[in-house]
């Protein structure tokens, strides 16, 4: 069979939709992570025992399972454990949520603990408390080295979001898949593919590349 | 009367017992100039006071309150007790009037306007007026301590503490600390100073205490126990400091 790119147009319609719910996934997945993974790390750095306990357990039994695993279990365990149902798309989104959180978690402990620990306490002496010292001193010191490893992770939860192929989600993949079954052009339907998460990552990039220069990192 | 008094107060780190049993009454207007060799417990002592170590035995009241009275307590210690550091520790990311500003913004709870002309009046009296929008990474050593001695004075203490303030500073740039902290002395601020600097103990000094193995070992007038050391390990001492 001839390669003839011609049919990456006729159905680009098709792959851009399912690149639409990719970038839906990950927007919503990501919003979700860095809320719980901010919450997870300062449990981890500044928590008390329990809080650390319990963070630790997360990120560990997180970040020690593959995320196909952890949607599967989602998706099809979760309703024979504990009767609850959900549809494969909020599956999706609450494993980037769950995944990207253990992640971000670390990459935030690292920052604010990577802060000196003498502007801590010139915070502290001027008599603030801790939690001040942490939103006014700490936080945004932290939040500059925040960037580039936060980047990383958002494009590897990005690209995550292919895995959700076994529950059936039609993002990116699953779309090129569906396509690839119909007209057997794989080196079309693939490149294609190929290029529209090299779109995504490389704008992603571009947009924390920006960001970075316009904060200067202390 | 007494602005800070150790009442047979201890410090442990694990089983290392950094103070042990100290009794130290300190007056309203005195300079103390803490001294000891490394590992004698003197930066401990000062750091006591302020509750960044807290302490293990026996009690510490700064200004009529204990240092052990609970989270709000200490705070209001801190209100009434600034400090400074070896290491500056100025925030990199604010200016030095926003450096300054910050504790009369944050803790004493004036308005942006307000807390600026403090800071400004402040950075004006360490001299250094005309670098207010500078960033502390703009800064010498010896401009950044000076921005850092504003920021305590900021909140207005009662009392400073100096943990080596000049230690971390090329010889040139030290007199310009000092000068300021002299300038302060004069001005009647009680002090408490742990330094190596023997002349200003000397000329600032109202009080020197000698320390080793965390206690106090000699408690005198600077000029008298510095020319004449009332024992050898404090002799010894201080020929290897000058």
């Amino acid at each position: 069979m001839e390669t003839d790119w011609s049919v990456i147009f006729d159905y680009l319609p098709a792959l851009l939709a399912g690149a639409k719910t990719t970038v839906y996934i990950t927007i919503l997945g990501l919003v979700g992570g860095m809320v719980l993974g901010t919450l997870a790390g300062l449990m981890r750095a500044y928590g008390g025992w329990l809080l650390n306990a319990i963070a630790f357990v997360y990120i560990e039994a997180i970040r020690g399972t593959p995320i196909v695993v952890q949607v599967m279990f989602l998706y099809f365990a979760l309703p024979v454990l504990a009767d609850i149902r959900i549809d494969p798309m909020s599956a999706a989104i609450l494993a980037i949520v769950v995944n990207a959180g253990a992640y971000i978690a670390e990459i935030v402990r690292g920052a604010f603990l990577s802060i000196s620990k003498g502007l801590t306490e010139a915070g502290l002496a001027i008599g603030l408390p801790h939690w001040k010292v942490l939103l006014y001193i700490v936080g945004p010191l932290a939040f500059r080295r925040l960037i580039p490893p936060l980047g990383n992770q958002f494009i590897v939860s990005l690209k995550d979001t292919s895995l959700f192929i076994v529950i059936g989600v039609g993002e990116l993949t699953r779309t090129g898949q569906e396509i690839m079954a119909s007209n057997f052009r794989a080196v079309e339907i693939w490149t294609a593919v190929a290029i529209i998460y090299l779109i995504m990552t490389g704008t992603l990039t571009l947009i924390l590349r920006v960001t970075e220069k316009r904060m200067r990192i202390l | 009367m007494s602005i800070i008094e150790f009442r047979q107060t201890s410090k442990h780190f694990g089983p290392l017992k950094v103070l042990d049993h100290v009794d130290l009454s300190i007056d309203e207007g005195q300079v103390v100039v803490l001294i000891g060799p490394s590992g004698s417990g003197k930066s401990t002592l000062l750091r006591c006071i302020n509750g960044l170590e807290t302490i293990t035995g026996g009690d510490l009241i700064v200004d009529g309150l204990s240092v052990t009275g609970g989270k709000k307590q200490l705070r209001e210690i801190r209100r009434e007790a600034g400090m400074v550091f070896q290491q500056f520790n100025l925030f990199p990311q604010l200016t030095a009037l926003e450096n300054v500003a910050f504790g009369p913004r944050k803790v004493r709870k004036l308005s942006k306007e307000q807390a600026e002309e403090v800071a400004i009046d402040l950075l004006d009296k360490v001299g250094l007026a005309e670098k207010a929008g500078h960033y502390p990474a703009e800064l010498s050593g010896g401009q950044q301590q000076r921005v850092a001695i504003a920021r305590a004075l900021a909140v207005k203490p009662k009392v400073m503490l100096f943990d080596e303030p000049t230690s971390a500073l090329d010889p040139e740039l030290k007199q310009e600390v000092l000068n300021v902290m002299r300038q302060l002395a004069t001005e009647g601020m009680t002090m408490v100073v742990v330094t190596h600097e023997m002349s200003f103990a000397k000329q600032v000094g109202t009080r020197l205490i000698f320390m080793e193995h965390g206690k106090i070992a000699v408690d005198g007038h600077p000029r008298e126990v510095i020319d004449t050391p009332p024992n050898d390990r404090m002799k010894d001492f201080l020929q290897h400091v000058e």
